[in-house]
């Protein structure tokens, strides 16, 4: 005879662990269910999206009436269990039902925590819990105007994303300095806040709630410095309190939460606890990976299958906020026994902090570009060892600019390894469903594993799993990616294809070779171009609009569509002519923001785009590609002229170099340095190349890099004049030239050919001979383009013109 | 308060140049043409859809579509749509070219 099983609570705990029992033993039990809400089991990690308007209800339903039929499973929905007789194993509800019970589980998850001010049992306030809530919030939202949500966490920024959704004004109150403080850290936390004021938050920080405002229903809140707000709607969303009082009152030991041992055990025999009503190791979980991971165990346990411990959780959350990609887990502070790698690109409002402790991750703060959240969140959990990884490879995949990082990423992973932290999905479960089912979708792969169903989190990940597990099953030559997607063709073969059958312009390239979109793509385009200008070195016609749009512009593009102007200074070098002349055109244009560049210059940012020519002719100086694909600039130190330690000319070398290679159009950007002595105040160890003045001589370093991926250059040689010096630059520029991919920087172009190859090719001086006889080619062809859009009309009204109409 | 839509003459169609966008601001309202390599032009507001805006104006042309130079999304000339896998849109204008003028309807 069948034992019978009773479970109280009908939430996505509860009934993840019956799902895994049926998994186990399908016919184990009699199952009954209480569930105190109307609705089957739905996900309750969704509800927001509800408030947001993304999601139906009954897109969030996890396990239909049908799968309770399906699975024989007894449900009894808005009645709530009473008591428990422990003696007898029986149960008894709300409606007088008795039940006698073999295993008992209380699921009964918690509520949200109601702040107990004056006030608070006012009509109008509301938590941010179950599906009631959402309803009640929607149906507010038609009747009122002003909402507040206290507490500034995950639950209440989404809660407050959803009410501005609904046509609501929304003040955020929070106790703290700043938002999600249990999961950001500042800079991280005042990204986000910056994002959500133009989304159309108000926040109110620091501010302690006093009292509830109103006579029947809610009117405003004060708080305990005695200023107050209006607010029509409070959403309570300062966090959780379990659900507990029905263990309490039949004897069963709770602390915070019901205390569970390692597989869920109460301290009554028969009788578990799971999900947010348990407390395990002093912890009450308020997330949903780790209750499912106790889900799991508690199966097992029911089904007498011997498994191991449940030892705790560390948990990762994101927020699902549209325009705000953040991921955070583990430690976000720092301590003495912490190191912290950040990363801040504020141009394109990312952040990355990663917490190292004993040379393991201990924390991950990820802003703007959650991508590497997965496998940073396993190397954390895998409590992997960093010792021997760069700063870089552990922040990054792979590089920015090539793509195929999440590829990459999935080819490395082992088959045990997670990618649905919820739901306790591995790669090698997905990869199986993919291949026997012969799965084609995200939500199909969800379907049949439930990987991706809960938080959504994993989803990039699982499309990475689909290409990767397809991508074996399709013919060699469908896998081979071209350089675009508007062709097969690899770089190799374009540029082949170009010398054999003499092609000349990019449409020409891409009609003889057979494009798929006709005029190409943002992508192929640049690089045709600059493959054409490569091979046909003395004499091509540039084609403007193929570049990326710096380039076509010559001038840098910011994010409001402004351009930054940065005139030349050779070496770093300049006069006091030069900087008058810079600081008069500053303020002749209303320059919002001068600024010394990383590069040794000045920028004048926010300039408008039909200002630029102008500029530019009073400058009289060449605005010095700070953006191009080309050279940037030579940084130097002061050297033998004035410093006590310099040994060689370095600013000499460094104008020199940067007069011979300026306008050079190179596969990616190209820096070089010029330090005087091994002091290396240039940096010369991380550029593209790098001279380091000795006692007699030159060391040059090559393929280093400063960047993303921080690479430390290789020496090349040891010369002894600066002639010597620009021939080898000469060379290997040119080297590189006709070698790389475009985008491809020599950091890893070196790596890729191998110092040993590159530093033969340069040995050889006939080879040498030749490169540059290319390259002094090359550069023949190059016109000052500043000059030419001031001396041309045609130039200025294609590119720097804005015309304006007025109608009255 | 409904208002009239009207048709306004923006720029002259042999001046327009193909390859690049040209910025028009019309009534303080900031537009953006494109004559195509057919000959066809097309204007659309000048507002990259990314979330953090930027101009269209400098993208780059391919056929019916653009590439947000800011951050290089592929949107359609034709109804304003970023292309998968993106999404947003941008608001597009109706455009005439009578006798060698073109207009659009605002």
């Amino acid at each position: 005879m069948k034992k019978k099983l009773v479970m109280i609570g009908n939430g996505m705990a509860g009934v993840r662990t019956i799902e895994e029992l049926l998994k186990l033993q399908p016919d184990g039990y009699d199952i009954t269910i209480f569930g105190n809400e109307p609705h089957p089991n739905y996900n309750r990690i969704m509800l927001s999206t509800v408030l947001q308007g993304d999601k139906s209800i009954e897109d969030i339903i996890m396990n239909d009436w049908d799968w309770y039929k399906g699975n024989s499973i007894q449900l009894y929905t808005g009645e709530a269990v009473v008591g428990i007789d422990k003696q007898k194993k029986q149960v008894i509800s709300d409606q007088g039902r008795l039940l006698d019970y073999d295993e008992l589980i209380i699921a009964t998850g918690s509520s949200s925590f109601i702040l107990p001010v004056p006030g608070s049992d006012k009509k109008g306030v509301v938590g941010f819990r179950d599906i009631h809530d959402c309803e009640m919030m929607i149906k507010d939202s038609k009747k009122y105007k002003k909402a507040a949500v206290i507490g500034g966490g995950l639950l209440g920024l989404e809660a407050a994303r959803g009410l501005l959704n609904l046509g609501m004004e929304v003040d955020v109150v929070h106790l703290m300095p700043h938002l999600m403080e249990r999961q950001l850290d500042e800079t991280a936390s005042g990204m986000l806040r910056k994002e959500l004021e133009n989304q159309g938050m108000n926040f109110l920080l620091e501010k302690q709630t006093a009292e509830i405002l109103g006579e029947e229903r809610v009117t405003g809140l004060r708080f305990s410095d005695g200023s107050e707000i209006q607010a029509d709607l409070i959403v309570m969303a300062v966090g959780i309190r379990p659900n507990v009082q029905l263990a309490k009152d039949n004897g069963i030991y709770v602390n915070r939460g019901v205390v569970v041992n390692d597989y869920m055990e109460t301290d009554v025999p028969n009788i578990y606890a799971v999900g947010e009503c348990a407390e395990h190791r002093e912890i009450v979980y308020g997330l949903v990976a780790p209750l499912y991971e106790q889900g799991k165990v508690l199966a097992a346990n029911l089904a007498g299958i011997p498994t191991n411990p449940y030892e705790g959780t560390i948990c990762g959350t994101q927020l699902k906020v549209s325009g705000c990609d953040l991921f955070s887990a583990g430690e976000i502070g720092d301590d003495e026994g912490t190191k912290s790698i950040k990363v801040h690109n504020e141009f394109d409002g990312i952040y990355k902090k990663i917490v190292i402790r004993d040379n393991m991750i201990a924390g991950i703060v990820l802003y703007g570009d959650t991508k590497d959240s997965n496998r940073l969140f396993r190397m954390l959990t895998k409590r992997e060892d960093i010792s021997g990884m760069t700063s870089v490879s552990i922040l990054e995949a792979s590089g920015c600019c090539g793509g195929g990082g999440e590829a990459g990423d999935v080819k490395a992973m082992a088959d045990d390894e997670l990618v649905c932290g919820c739901n306790g999905v591995t790669k090698g479960t997905i990869v199986e469903a993919i291949r026997t089912n012969e799965l084609t979708t995200v939500d199909e792969v969800g379907g049949c594993t439930n990987a991706g169903r809960s938080c959504g989190r994993c989803k990039s990940l699982i499309s990475d799993i689909l290409a990767f597990t397809l991508g074996d099953q399709y013919d060699t030559s469908a896998k081979k990616a071209g350089i675009c997607g508007c062709t097969t063709l690899s770089k190799d073969e374009v540029v082949a294809e170009i010398r054999a059958k003499g092609l000349t312009n990019v449409r020409e390239v891409m009609n003889v070779l057979g494009w798929s979109q006709e005029e190409g793509c943002s992508k192929c385009r640049p690089a045709i171009n600059y493959y054409l200008g490569m091979v046909h070195y003395d004499g091509y016609k540039d084609e403007r609009d193929s570049r990326l749009v710096n380039e076509k512009m010559h001038a840098n593009i910011q994010k409001d569509g402004t351009y930054s102007v940065v005139p030349r200074m050779y070496g770093g070098v300049t006069t006091a002519a030069d900087l008058k002349k810079i600081a008069e055109v500053a303020e002749k244009y209303n320059v919002p923001l001068v600024k010394l560049t990383g590069g040794q210059r000045i920028g004048l940012f926010g300039v408008n785009k039909d200002d630029l020519p102008a500029m530019w002719e009073d400058l009289g100086m060449p605005s010095g590609y700070a953006y191009g694909k080309t050279l940037r600039t030579v940084k130097t130190c002061v050297g033998e002229k004035f410093c006590r330690f310099g040994t060689q000319d370095s600013m000499g070398l460094g104008i020199q170099l940067e007069k011979k290679f300026e306008r050079l159009d190179t596969p990616h950007k190209v820096k070089m340095g010029v330090s005087a002595c091994p002091r290396n105040c240039a940096e010369s160890g991380i550029k593209d190349i790098g001279f380091v003045g000795v006692d007699g001589g030159w060391e040059i370093y090559i393929g280093g890099n400063g960047g993303t991926d921080l690479r430390a250059a290789d020496l090349l040689d040891t010369v002894k004049t600066k002639e010597e010096a620009l021939e080898i630059t000469g060379a290997y520029l040119q080297y590189y030239r006709e070698t790389a991919a475009y985008l491809e920087r020599t950091a890893p172009w070196s790596e890729r050919m191998g110092l040993e190859h590159v530093k033969e090719v340069l040995a050889d001086e006939n080879m040498r001979k030749q490169l540059n006889e290319r390259l002094d080619k090359t550069l023949e062809r190059y016109n000052e383009p500043w000059q030419e859009a001031i001396q041309d009309n045609g130039i200025k009204e294609k590119y720097y013109q804005i015309r304006s109409v007025t109608v009255e | 308060m409904q208002m009239t839509k009207v048709r306004i003459n923006v720029a002259d169609y042999h001046s327009l140049p193909v390859g690049t966008g040209q910025a028009v601001t019309v009534n303080g309202e900031n537009i953006v043409l494109f004559k195509i390599t057919n000959g066809d032009v097309k204007a659309v507001e000048n507002r990259s859809p990314h979330r953090k805006g930027g101009t269209l104006a400098d993208a780059l042309v391919s056929g019916n579509f653009i590439y947000c130079p800011v951050y290089d999304l592929k949107i359609s000339l034709d109804d304003g749509k970023v292309q998968a896998p993106d999404t947003g849109e941008v608001k597009t204008y109706h455009v005439e070219v009578i006798e060698n003028e073109v207009y659009i309807t605002i």
